[in-house]
Parts: C-alpha cells; structure tokens; sequence
C-alpha cells in the first residue's frame, strides 16, 4: 500500500465533516442561533421589519396605534420610540415581574429626562378575557400612567397578525393561564422591529433606547 | 421471511411516527425519546429488509457514513429545528425524511463496519450528551423549545438522564458477561485452571 492511497481513505470521512459542520453552520446562522428565541432576535436586528401599525384599545378605552406613526393622541406624536411587551393581566408569574421591570425602566426614563420622547406599551395577547377594567387593574398594580407606559390590549381580528410579526408563541399552560415568549420588544422611530431584550435586561433597553434618542 | 418481517415492522413504525404525531408532538419527552428514536428504527429496519444489509465496505467508507447518522442527530438535537417541525411543514417533512434515511440506515449500512475507536468514542460521547442535555433541560429557567411548557422541559431533561442511565447500563453491562466467541481460546484454558 503506497502513502498515496491511505491518504485517499480520510477523504470520506473529511468530506462528511465538512458538510456535517457546514451544513449546522448555516442551519444555526453561523452557530449563533440554536433555539427560534435566538434565531427570532437574530432576524429582528439583521432584517428590522416593519411592523404592522395595528390598533389598540388601551385601558380608558382610547384607540391607539401600536407603531408610532398611528398614534392617536396628540402627546404620542412626540414620543418616538416605543418598546412593547405582551402580557395577559391575569398572569401569576412572568408578567407581574414583567410589570416591574418595567416600573424600573420608567424610572430610570423619567430621571434622565427621555420619559417624555419614550412609549412603554404592555399589550395583552388575551384580549377576551382583559377589558379596559382588568388593563387598568393591571396599571394601578404597577404604576402605569397612561402617557408614558399604556396597558393596551389587541383586538381579536389582528391577534394573529400581532402574533405572526413580533414570532410571539403563546401556549396554555396546566392551570389555565398561558406560557409566552417575554421578552421587550423595541419599534424604532420609522416603524420597524429593531430589536428584542429579556424581560429583566432593564440596563440593555435603556441603553438602546438612549442611543436611538 | 424475517425480510418481510423487517419491512412491515419498519412500515407500521414509520405510519405509526406519521400518523399519531399530533398527539407525539404535544409532549415534548414522546416527541424526543419516543418518535425520533422510532423514525430512526423504521430506518434501521427498512434497510435490515433489502441486500444493503449485506453490503461490505472498506472501514473508511463506513466511517464516513456513521458520521453522515452522528451529524444528522445533531441537527435534530438543535431545539431551533424541533419548534421549527412543528409550525413549518417543509421542517416536518425533513424529518420524516431525513432520520429513518440518513440516521437510521446509514447506521444500520455502516455502524457495524466502522472502526471500533469511532464507535466507542461515539457511544461515550452519545452518553455524556444525554447526560449534559439532562441537566441543562431541568434547570434551564427559560424556554429551550418555545412550543413546550417550561415543566414539560424539565421532564424532558429526567428523560434524558433516565436514557443516558439506560443507554450506559445496555452498553457496558454485556461487558461483564462476554460471550464465548468474544473470549476465545485464552479465556477457556484459565477458567480450566481456576475449576
């Protein structure tokens, strides 16, 4: 047997690896993307789609735009970003300590003077079961003022629409309420989707919300 | 007629995988450790059923078609393509495809014609996968699939730590008991000497 042919035998088998690891490559955008929570905030800051600007009813029963261009009232002209998180009100766990995440990024917005260029919307996913009167429960429990953080909630005609543009998964869980990707989700001043932060990274939305102003 | 066998067993396992997947989808330990697995043993069974079975190839050869099965599984290990199966059809249908084919009858083609370094190597590192899945399943705070409730996830990692046990008892457990072809002659003289 010359040196050659042993040589020839690794083919193969290298052939393999490299399509192997090149092919998990590409399926985890560069092995930076394992879950579709990733990949979903991954796509969002390569690709920055434009949100779809639905409306809302919020907890005094005005009708808002969930992007800025549609907004309402004259006050939100004003404010240019706006950061949404999904809730459902009757949620135990991750939306309460959602809502005080939030309380804490109010604050630090209204201290550094940005709580008037700045929308903090939570907008229910539930929106049979959260009338204006469970919204505004949900806003005395945590301090929502209506101007600068609005509890809102979707209506059922554009739920799915609201659902398919942010990859927001809801599902039930045992006790009768529902598990869901929290997380904050920032809409830039033209109306696109630009980025996504965990639910308790208060320093990184306030950071980029700094930035963008 | 153990051929025919085969190939109605793989059948009844493939249809079965397709057929009840709505309700092997909804919880995510019958969808990882009970149709995966099954999708990869129609594989197994359908190639056990034709000639391929017969098939000899050069140890390189079988090497590389081993590692075809091995990156396969990784990629069905990507908790992004498990929520994907389940929302994208395309995703679905790939899988279907893809484990009896490329996991399950590659291995049943060349596992036993690899190079005994590749496969030992291969099944320690298939049990301390299970086991680090395990872990990081139980005690993950977050969502690893979002279609799954975090507590379906963490029976999901008992699982996985019950399939690593499981898969390293089966494997090293014959070890103490060889068979009298793996012994040979050596072995038979000194058990002479000891009785």
């Amino acid at each position: 047997m010359s040196a050659q042919s042993s040589i020839y035998r690794w083919f193969p088998s290298l052939g393999v690896l490299v399509l192997g690891v090149g092919t998990l490559w590409a399926a985890t955008d560069g092995f930076r993307a394992l879950t579709e929570e990733s990949a979903r905030r991954l796509q969002v800051a390569e690709s920055r789609p434009q949100v779809p600007s639905l409306l809302l009813e919020d907890m005094n029963g005005r009708i808002l735009g969930l992007t800025h261009g549609a907004f309402a009232d004259k006050a939100g002209e004003e404010r240019q970003i706006t950061l949404v998180e999904f809730i459902y009100t009757s949620c135990p766990t991750i939306c309460q300590t959602a809502g005080s995440d939030y309380a804490q990024l109010r604050d630090r917005l209204k201290q550094s003077g940005l709580g008037d260029r700045v929308r903090l919307l939570s907008v229910s996913f539930d929106p049979e079961q959260d009338g204006p009167e469970e919204l505004r429960g949900y806003a005395e429990a945590h301090g929502a003022d209506g101007v600068l953080w609005n509890i809102a909630r979707v209506g059922v005609q554009d739920l799915e629409l609201m659902k398919r543009s942010f990859g927001l998964r809801v599902i039930p869980d045992v006790w009768g309420g529902y598990e869901h990707n929290a997380a904050m989700h920032l809409i830039d001043p033209s109306g696109r989707f630009s980025a996504v932060f965990d639910i308790d990274d208060v320093e990184g939305a306030y950071r980029a919300l700094e930035e963008r102003l | 007629m153990t051929r025919t066998l085969f190939a109605v067993l793989s059948a009844v396992l493939f249809s079965g995988c397709v057929v009840f997947r709505g309700e092997l989808e909804a919880d995510p330990v019958t969808h990882m450790l009970l149709q995966l697995p099954a999708l990869a043993l129609a594989g197994v069974l359908l190639l056990l059923a034709t000639d391929l079975r017969f098939v000899k190839l050069p140890a390189y050869f079988a090497n590389a078609i081993t590692l075809v099965a091995v990156f396969a599984v990784f990629f069905w290990m990507l908790p992004r393509y498990i929520d994907a199966s389940l929302i994208n059809p395309f995703v679905e249908f790939a899988k279907f495809l893809t484990l009896p084919t490329l996991v399950g009858a590659s291995l049943a083609l060349a596992w036993r014609q690899a190079h005994p370094f590749l496969r030992g190597f291969l099944k320690a590192n298939a049990i301390s996968m299970l086991g680090v899945l395990g872990f990081l399943y139980i005690h993950a705070p977050l969502r690893i699939c979002n279609s799954y409730l975090v507590s379906d996830q963490q029976r999901l990692g008992y699982g996985f730590l019950i399939a690593a046990i499981a898969v390293s008892l089966a494997w090293t457990f014959p070890l103490f008991f060889p068979s009298p072809s793996e012994t040979g002659a050596s072995q038979s003289k000194t058990n002479k000497v000891t009785v």
